[in-house]
Order: structure tokens, then sequence, then C-alpha cells
């Protein structure tokens, strides 16, 4: 790109409109566009491609007589290395994921719509500067190292004042994937209180309303769509967190009764058995049909969200 | 017509940090009369209008002194800022439609003031939308946004709004500027309706609206207060103030 030929300057006085651009800038221009257009298609070829990446690896044990779908959805019983009974059944992980998810959510989002509500609403200038950089910080945690500190701080935390035997289970995973995903919410959710035009709240405020009401009847309503974003934003963060909550949920194959059993995720399944599954076996196939289950769970939250705030906007 | 001061305002001076803007202004507004300020771009017109209802404070920096008294009480000493401001009905430049329903726009401050029944709510919006001259074209649909209607329904609609919690002084801060002549005249005729019912403050780019609304006009140029009279002298042949006379001839502004 370096040995084009320099841009030749219009001679003065010679109308813009009657001036031919060079032949390399129109070429340079349609290639521009070419790529603009494959980066945007990429993102279609990248997922479909993963997609049936995941499935093709999936798809032989369907040949397999001694599965059964309802058994592998509905079933509670992992038994994948047993030699006389094996048992493809994740309904316990899906549970696990699910119970896991909907603590650190109901946890993480009043913790995080509130933070977003008190950055953009409350706090100076000076200490929203402050905050977000923590905040940002608070994202940048590597997961394994939440991990760390859900097996040991939170575990003993959770032993000695709520009496568990074990400290590893739904509430310690779900506190967890909670402080991950907050710092999430409370970014994606300023952005979009932010975006609230500032005339809004003067109206508002002429009006002779108070704070609180003009947050609960003018920002909330105006900024719902983005708030909604940054809440599935978070749940597909809980959906699809894996080493952290391999670490702090306690990995036992169990569908919980209390927020103080041990659960495992489907994720966390995955991780800790495929370097163990040997390539084409049963156990491996099943391992890759969990992802496909991920993949569309995921699939399922993203096409419910974009439903619900076309149906929003339509109203 | 006995003549009582409505409001009151004494050497008042607003600094944006160390920037004055108005520079010790005295003058009060009467009960009941239209009461306009003229006065070209960056002569704190609006500034003036946000000390009223104390919208000011929401600017960071800002030094307000000297004293604006509303039926005698001070503003800046004021109990409650909520039922100043629910005194004060003001109408920004550019309609400011909020992302609710035509009814809701309208039903927003009565509610936040504690007002739930529909049954007392709907007489109030349709009230207000009347007086706004905006109630025959959309009581047919309430419940759509406020936001889809033309500029100058929205313009109605925040007047509308504004006349909700029944105000005792109005002010309009230019509310014509986004709004087509026709739709400009119906709102005066509007105001004059209004005069009767409360006390308005009307501030415009427009010398001609303000000759044909305000019983006195006030010049403010740069901060301070150029002329206060009666609208026959301001726009007459001989006002008091050289400055006066060329602004409202438009040879300089």
């Amino acid at each position: 790109m370096n040995n084009l030929p320099p841009e030749t300057p219009a001679p003065a006085g010679s109308a813009v409109r009657g001036v031919k651009r060079p032949a390399w800038a129109r070429v340079g221009e349609r290639i521009l566009e070419g790529l603009i257009y494959v980066c945007g298609f990429s993102a279609i070829v990248f997922v479909l491609g993963i997609f049936a990446f995941v499935l093709k690896e999936a798809l032989p044990i369907f040949a397999r007589e001694s599965f059964s779908l309802t058994q592998f959805l509905f079933s509670d019983q992992w038994y994948p290395t047993s030699e006389l009974n094996k048992r493809y059944g994740v309904f316990a992980m899906i549970a696990g994921t699910g119970a896991v998810t909907l603590l650190a959510m109901a946890i993480a989002v009043p913790f995080g719509i509130g933070a977003a509500i008190f950055l953009s609403e409350f706090c100076g200038p000076k200490l929203r500067e402050a905050l977000k950089i923590i905040i940002e910080l608070l994202a940048a945690i590597p997961s394994v190292v939440w991990g760390f500190i859900g097996l040991s701080v939170m575990s003993r935390l959770i032993m000695q004042y709520t009496g568990a035997p074990v400290g590893v289970n739904v509430l310690n995973g779900g506190i967890i994937l909670a402080l991950m995903s907050v710092p999430i919410i409370v970014s994606i959710g300023e952005d979009a209180l932010k975006a609230v035009p500032d005339s809004y709240r003067e109206a508002a405020l002429a009006l002779g309303v108070t704070k609180w009401q003009l947050i609960r009847r003018v920002l909330l309503p105006a900024a719902k769509n983005g708030l909604l974003a940054a809440v599935l934003l978070g749940v597909g963060r809980g959906v699809g967190e894996t080493m952290a909550v391999l670490m702090a949920t306690g990995h036992a194959v169990h569908i919980p009764h209390s927020v103080l059993d041990s659960v495992r995720t489907l994720t966390a399944n995955i991780a800790a058995e495929l370097g163990e599954a040997p390539a084409g076996s049963d156990h491996y196939r099943v391992l890759f049909l969990t992802g496909v289950l991920l993949f569309t769970l995921t699939f399922g939250v993203n096409l419910i969200a974009d439903l619900v705030v076309r149906g929003i906007k339509k109203r | 017509m006995a003549v009582e001061t409505h409001i009151e305002v004494t050497d008042l001076r607003l600094a944006y940090g160390h920037r004055e803007v108005i520079h010790g202004i005295s003058f009060d507004v009467r009960r009941g009369e239209i009461f306009g300020i003229i006065g070209p771009a960056q002569s704190a017109k609006t500034s003036l209008l946000r000390c009223l209802n104390r919208t000011i404070d929401f600017t960071p920096d800002t030094h307000v002194s000297g004293s604006i008294k509303i039926d005698g009480q001070d503003v800046r000493k004021t109990g409650s800022v909520y039922a100043l401001r629910r005194k004060i009905g003001m109408v920004a430049p550019l309609p400011v439609g909020l992302p609710l329903t035509i009814y809701d726009n309208v039903a927003f401050a009565p509610r936040c003031a504690g007002l739930t029944r529909r049954s007392a709510l709907a007489p109030i919006v349709e009230r207000c939308l009347r007086q706004a001259a905006l109630w025959d074209e959309v009581k047919d649909r309430l419940n759509s946004l406020g936001t889809r209607l033309s500029g100058g329904q929205q313009q109605r609609l925040t007047i509308a709004r504004a006349l909700s919690h029944q105000p005792e002084v109005l002010c309009l801060d230019e509310f014509s500027i986004a709004i087509d002549p026709v739709t400009t005249m119906r709102i005066e005729d509007v105001l004059k309706e209004l005069r009767r019912e409360m006390t308005i403050i009307l501030v415009t780019n427009l010398t001609q609206q303000a000759r044909r609304l305000a019983d006195r006009t006030m010049f403010l140029w740069n901060g301070d207060i150029v002329e206060i009279g009666t609208t026959d002298v301001i726009f007459g042949d001989r006002p008091k103030d050289r400055r006066t006379y060329d602004y409202v001839q438009g040879i300089f502004g």
C-alpha cells in the first residue's frame, strides 16, 4: 500500500465535480467495500461453522441404539465411565446451570442496575471516573482467579456462616458468578442510562417530580432496551462461564434442593471430562451433544431477548 | 384590576464559574400579566428562567445571589423545591416529549404528586389538552406515543403538560422556534386565554411576538436590563433607551 502514486492536487479553479479520481482510488474503494462485506458475513459463517462442527461430532451418537434423547435430557443419572451401566443423563447439570445462573442473576441484577443508576444519576464526575475504572478492573479479573476466591475465601465464609458441610455449592457459585456479571451489567446499564437525553431529565424535574420518580417513571422506561441487554449479557455469562463455576460449585452431579447443595454445571462437565473421554467414543459424543444443548440454550435466550426488545419497540 | 406583584426579583446575579452572566438585575412581574422578555442570544434569558424554578441547580458550579420572591417567598429558601417547581410551568424551546403516551405525558406530574385514580386524572388530561388546543387532534389516540406527534403538536403537548399541575406562573422559552407560523398563532391565542388564570412569562426572539402578546416587555442584553416598559413604549417610536429602539427595529441584535 506504500508504493501508491501520490495524489495529484486538483488544479486550482477546476470544479470539484469535474475532477476524475485516480484509478487506484476507485479500485481501492471496491476492495475495501468487499472486505467490509466479508467482515459482516464472517460473523454468520463463524456461528454456523461452530454449530456445524459441534453438531458433526455429536450426531453419530443418535445412531447408537443404547442412546435415547429423552434419557439424555431428562435423566439425572450420569455414569459415563461405568462398565456395566452406562448412563448419559444431563438433567442434573441443566438444573445445576439453571440454579447457579438464577441465583447469580438474583444477586447481580439488583446490584448491577442499582450501581448503574448510582453512577449515572447520583455520583459526581470524579467519583464516577474512579468507580468506572475499578469496575472495569473487576471485569478484567480472569475467571480462574475468581475460582480460587470461590474455592478458598468464599467456601470458608459459607461454611462458617451457614454451617454447611461443604462450602463449594450453588450459593458459592452464584455469588462468584454474580460478582463476575456485575461489572458487565453496570457498564452496559450505565451506558444505556447515559444515552437518555438530559432534556428528559430537566423536563421531568421542572415538573416538580423527585429524583426517584424521575428514575422510575422516565429513565428506566426510556433505557429499558439497554438495561435488558445488560441483564441478558449477564445471563449469557452465567450460562457460559466454565472455570469459576467448575471450581466453586463442588462438581457433584446432583439436582440441588437448596442453595447449599453442590452441583455440576453443563459447562464444567464438558471442561472436566472432555480431556479424559477417548475421541470418537460415546462419552466424547455425548459431551459434544452437551455443547449443542448449551449452544441452543444461549441461542434461545438471545432470541427471546431479541423478541422482547422488538415487542417493546413496536408499542 | 389592582396591580399586584407576583414575582419580585432583586439584584439577581448569576455566574457560571467565574463568568458572571446576570449582573444584578431587579424587576417585578405582576399577577395575571404577560411579561415579555426579549433580547439577543447570550443575554441570559434562559438562565433567568432557570433561576426561577431552580433548575439552574442542576448545572454544576453556578453561583446565584440576590433574591427571587414568588408571592413573597424566596425561591432559594423555600422548604420544598418540588412544590416550587409545581407552581411554575416551564416550556422549553424544543419540545421534549417524554417517552410516554400522550395521556401519560400529561398525567405525569399529577401522578407523581400522588394522584393515581383514573377518574381524577382523565378530566385533568382533557382540560390541559383542551387548554393547549390539542384535544381535538389527539383525543382518539391518547395511548400512542407522544414522540410520534408532529413538532407543533409536541410543543402543545409540552404546554399541556406544563399546565397539568395548575401552575401559577407559566414560563415559555422561545416556544415557537421549532414550529410553523400557523401553529404559533394558535398557541398565541391559547396564551391570551390563559392570561386570565395565570401569570405568563414569555421569552422570545421574535420581537413582534412580544408586541402582540405582552402587557409589559423587558429588554435584556448581556445580562443587564436595558429597559422595562409597557408594550406601547418599548415598541413605540421613542422608548427610553436608544438601544431598545434599534433592537426592536432590527438595526442590531
